[in-house]
């Protein structure tokens, strides 16, 4: 009955993700606390550049909520410091009052930023980058200041920089020595870097070193050893940062750099243990996350008393998240007498890669511009293979150059490598799920371990890992299901409803014999799409295998609320509609009305019960802005007003509007016409663009600017308005017809090639035939909100159930 | 766990709620999500994803499970689970139906 009582000083990455460990292979062992200095729960610290740069909330980042401590019994202790270990009693004392005693003491307390001497470096707008409070301190300045310096050209630095950028912040890097990212980057490397960062806007003033901060009462620049000085409002510093050791020291526990410990993480104290940041093993104090986890899985066998080899350091490795610039670096990685290198050095992509060999085996790399083979190249690291017997230059090239050897490294692997360092999922986790639950996709593995669900980076891993598993077997089953519950490729489910004649989703799964009776969220609106598009005239659509979105025609938030965007053909209104729109958001408290991308209105925040009745006072048509269906047609103004306008662009992009309009696609569609090659309506990412040329169009397909930047290619080129009509119907058609439910055009074409469609669509009497069949899908069309409005029994949908007694 | 401190409540007739579609009622301040799934029975629970408060009763409802509409999390309509990979659960309340109307629980 009794329990160890397990204190965790820290609250962070290192610390929570060792007691997750912990809980995982004995929930009953301990009695757990939690004190922690920051007012948070735990939170991703890798991820505050992401949120400085805009692309993630606080919210997002955080790894364990409230629940999750409360689920599992632990005591958390937010906003206090530990200030002192009595290690005769085997007490904690925190600096507000609270004694907690303990049988095993975990120090996770992380790192300090460095804050250099500077005189007047206290005074206000000197902050450094480390958590989530410096993090705020930064966003705030930005909406105030204009000009902000950041002493310090290592990773941390310029990640702080590019988020100032984002900030609409002037930034100028101050580095102390000639090279950017000098601990990760070789000249060559850092030089390229200093050249992408300037493009994207950060001036660099290198070869500087600070003498004194300016200003009164809030800072007004820097000054330098060599005299010169620049303004600023904001300073941020980002030197480095060294473990937080006052504790451990106060508390008699050797301490070197960081707390000294063991290969099983034990302090010089009995029952005293220390992982993380605030660690020193074997000489070595990381900085990365996944030594972090490394360390935190041994420390938890050891206490929970399951055997575990010892940790015995790490391989650690360095990749810059700043967008636009992939830098990855590892191990040595500068020149000397006893390495020699691979290089490769492409000025035309601003491609530089460089591997570091000593005794025919890999110890360090440095890639630039290009990092996909950044995996491959740490796993031969780590696995320490020999590279004798490969082509030098061919350690550089792309996996499919050298067919099986991806599979070779990752046999090569041993089991507790960790495959998905976002989830920290080992090779011998996913190998036992193969074979023991006969997972045969990346998509089950996903599923089953959690593998390559976050950033989906160790994908080619895991797929490898597959193939090494089940060898040839998997190549048959190569052809990836549409889901889980079936093993059945896109390909072959439309064959099978066209030879069974299958009419509905139930008899679909019920006869080609679904692992899962009614599929799953995946698979069920799939099935509906694929039903409609063969059977547009015969198949009833089936609400419930809609997905949200298109079952409430509305686009739902995330806080439960809906998004209303009625149809203004090619991007087209009129004071009465607008008038109209305006009545509507008024009388119905829309939080936000706002112009979308695609042109049109988005009444935003729109209550679920009000979305009828708001339909029915708009008196427009919707404008699919939830669906997987033709989207909207972009125009610019064209030959109507535009001195430059060869072609009426708004015409024919209210013709193809009308037209398509209802039309439901493999995935949502986007289109835009333009009047003149100026392209002002963004046709060329666009998954139809058309732009007028004189005497004619031409109509490019497969563009996008979302997820997957992609130029669209050009299908053909056209006389008439006609002959517009006539390739956009057979293109979409033809695209209706053979992508993947979910599929984009951009993701299609990559699959299939310009030159295939191109030969389907060049012969006219196919281009007739899909016209003849996408006429027929579209005769069916009504518009959704009318119907909803016309039908009591749907509109009551949108109501809550009344509560009779 | 003991019934007698609970009270029923009437929301009315199953035939308002379409197979394998959730609709949402409001009880003592409680939203709870309502579905009648494809074997007629019928499941309530806490209209409230564990994950990012999704709204439950939006979600593709297979078999005696729902997907939330939000971030996908699959939660078993029985007993409130999140399944696998996912951990967590949402509170389930007992339905009674007597003829023809629906009663919750609560």
């Amino acid at each position: 009955m009794n329990k160890r009582k397990l204190v965790l000083v820290g609250n962070g990455m290192a610390g929570v993700r060792c007691i997750e460990e912990i809980l995982k292979h004995n929930a009953d062992l301990f009695e757990i606390t939690i004190i922690g200095s920051e007012p948070h729960p735990n939170y991703n610290r890798i991820l505050l550049s992401s949120v400085l740069a805009g692309d993630a909330d606080i919210r997002d980042i955080v790894l364990n909520d409230y629940e999750w401590y409360k689920k599992h019994q632990i005591d958390l202790h937010t906003g206090q410091t530990v200030t002192r270990i009595d290690v005769e009693t085997k007490r904690v004392f925190t600096d507000q009052g609270l004694v907690v005693p303990y049988d095993d003491l975990i120090l996770a307390t992380g790192s300090l930023p460095v804050i250099l001497p500077l005189p007047g470096a206290d005074k206000q707008g000197v902050i450094s980058f480390r958590d989530i409070k410096d993090c705020e301190a930064m966003i705030e300045a930005s909406k105030q200041y204009k000009k902000a310096i950041v002493i310090g050209g290592g990773l941390l630095g310029l990640e702080a920089a590019r988020g100032l950028l984002n900030l609409s912040m002037e930034v100028s890097v101050v580095h102390i020595f000639e090279n950017l990212m000098e601990r990760q980057l070789d000249p060559v490397a850092s030089q390229l870097l200093q050249q992408e960062l300037e493009k994207q806007g950060i001036r660099f003033l290198m070869g500087k070193q600070s003498e004194a901060v300016l200003g009164e009462e809030r800072v007004t620049g820097l000054r330098f050893k060599d005299g010169s000085m620049e303004s600023a409002d904001l300073i941020v510093m980002a030197v480095g940062i060294k473990p937080n050791v006052e504790l451990a020291r106060q508390s008699g526990i050797e301490v070197n750099r960081g707390v000294m410990v063991n290969d099983w993480m034990e302090t010089s104290l009995p029952d005293v243990y220390a992982v993380g940041e605030c660690a020193e093993h074997r000489t070595g104090v990381y900085g990365l996350v996944a030594p972090l986890y490394e360390q935190g899985m041994v420390l938890a066998k050891r206490l929970c008393r399951i055997d575990t080899p010892p940790y015995e350091g790490s391989v650690v490795y360095t990749k810059l998240k700043v967008s636009g610039v992939d830098v990855f670096s590892a191990g040595e990685f500068m020149d000397g007498a006893e390495t020699r290198a691979i290089r490769v050095h492409d000025e035309f992509s601003g491609v530089y890669k460089k591997i570091m060999v000593r005794d025919n085996k890999i110890i360090g790399a440095v890639l630039f511009g290009d990092t996909s083979d950044s995996n491959r190249i740490l796993q031969m690291m780590r696995s320490g293979s020999s590279i004798q017997d490969l082509k030098r230059v061919s350690i550089l090239e792309n996996r499919s150059a050298e067919a099986n050897s991806g599979n070779d490294l990752v046999a090569a692997l041993s089991d507790d490598e960790i495959i998905c360092g976002c989830n920290g999922v080992s090779k011998g986790t996913i190998v036992q799920a193969i074979r023991e639950k006969g997972l045969c996709s990346v998509e089950e593995v996903k599923q089953c371990t959690s593998a390559s669900r976050s950033c989906g980076g160790c994908k080619p891993l895991v797929a490898n890992l597959l193939e090494s598993v089940l060898g040839d077997s998997v190549v048959v089953s190569r052809k990836e299901p549409i889901c889980g519950c079936t093993t059945l490729s896109r390909e072959e489910l439309v064959a099978e409803i066209k030879e069974k004649q299958l009419t509905t989703v139930k008899e679909v799964m019920f006869v080609l014999g679904w692992k899962e009776t009614e599929g799953c969220s995946k698979c069920r609106p799939a099935v509906n799409y694929y039903l409609n598009m063969i059977w547009p005239e015969e198949h009833e659509d089936e609400r419930e295998s809609r997905f949200v979105n298109e079952r409430m025609h509305a686009n739902i938030q995330k806080d439960g609320t809906y998004s209303v965007v009625p149809r203004m053909y090619g991007g087209v209104t009129s004071p009465a509609e607008l008038k109209r729109i305006a009545a509507v958001a008024e009388k119905y408290n829309v939080p936000m009305v706002k112009v979308t991308g695609g042109q049109r209105l988005d009444l935003l925040g729109v209550k679920k019960e009000d979305l009828p009745k708001i339909w029915a006072e708009l008196d427009m048509p919707s404008g699919f802005a939830y669906g997987k269906a033709i989207r909207t047609v972009k125009t610019c103004v064209g030959s109507d007003f535009c001195r430059f306008g060869t072609q009426n662009s708004i015409r024919m992009g209210i013709d193809i509007e009308k037209k398509f309009e209802r039309l439901n696609t493999p995935a949502k569609v986007k289109m835009a016409v333009s009047g003149c090659p100026r392209n002002c309506a963004e046709s060329s990412i666009k998954d139809i663009g058309v732009v007028g040329i004189d005497g004619g169009w031409e109509i490019y397909v497969g563009g996008n600017g979302g997820v997957h930047l992609r130029g669209a290619e050009l299908l053909c080129k056209v006389k008439t308005e006609q002959e517009v009509l006539e390739w956009t119907g057979a293109f979409l058609q033809y695209y209706r017809e053979n992508a993947n439910y979910g599929e984009r055009t951009s993701q299609w074409m990559e699959r299939v090639g310009l030159t295939a469609v191109q030969a389907v669509l060049q012969d006219s009497e196919m281009r007739r035939q899909l016209n003849e069949r996408v006429d027929k899908a579209l005769s069916v069309l009504r518009d959704p909100w009318q119907q909803i409005m016309e039908d009591k029994q749907a509109s009551r949908m949108y109501e809550e159930l009344p509560v009779l007694t | 766990m003991n019934s007698m401190q609970k009270t029923m409540v009437e929301i009315g007739n199953i035939h308002d709620l379409p197979l394998q579609t959730g609709r949402v009622v409001k009880v003592n301040g409680r939203e709870i999500a309502v579905f009648r799934i494809s074997s007629g029975d019928v499941r309530a629970v806490e209209n409230r994803c564990p994950h990012k408060n999704g709204p439950l009763a939006e979600g593709i409802v297979a078999g005696e499970y729902v997907f939330c509409p939000l971030h996908d999390r699959k939660i078993n309509l029985n007993d409130g689970n999140v399944q696998a990979p996912d951990s967590g659960c949402v509170t389930t309340y007992r339905v009674d139906v007597t003829d023809e109307k629906v009663y919750i629980s609560i």
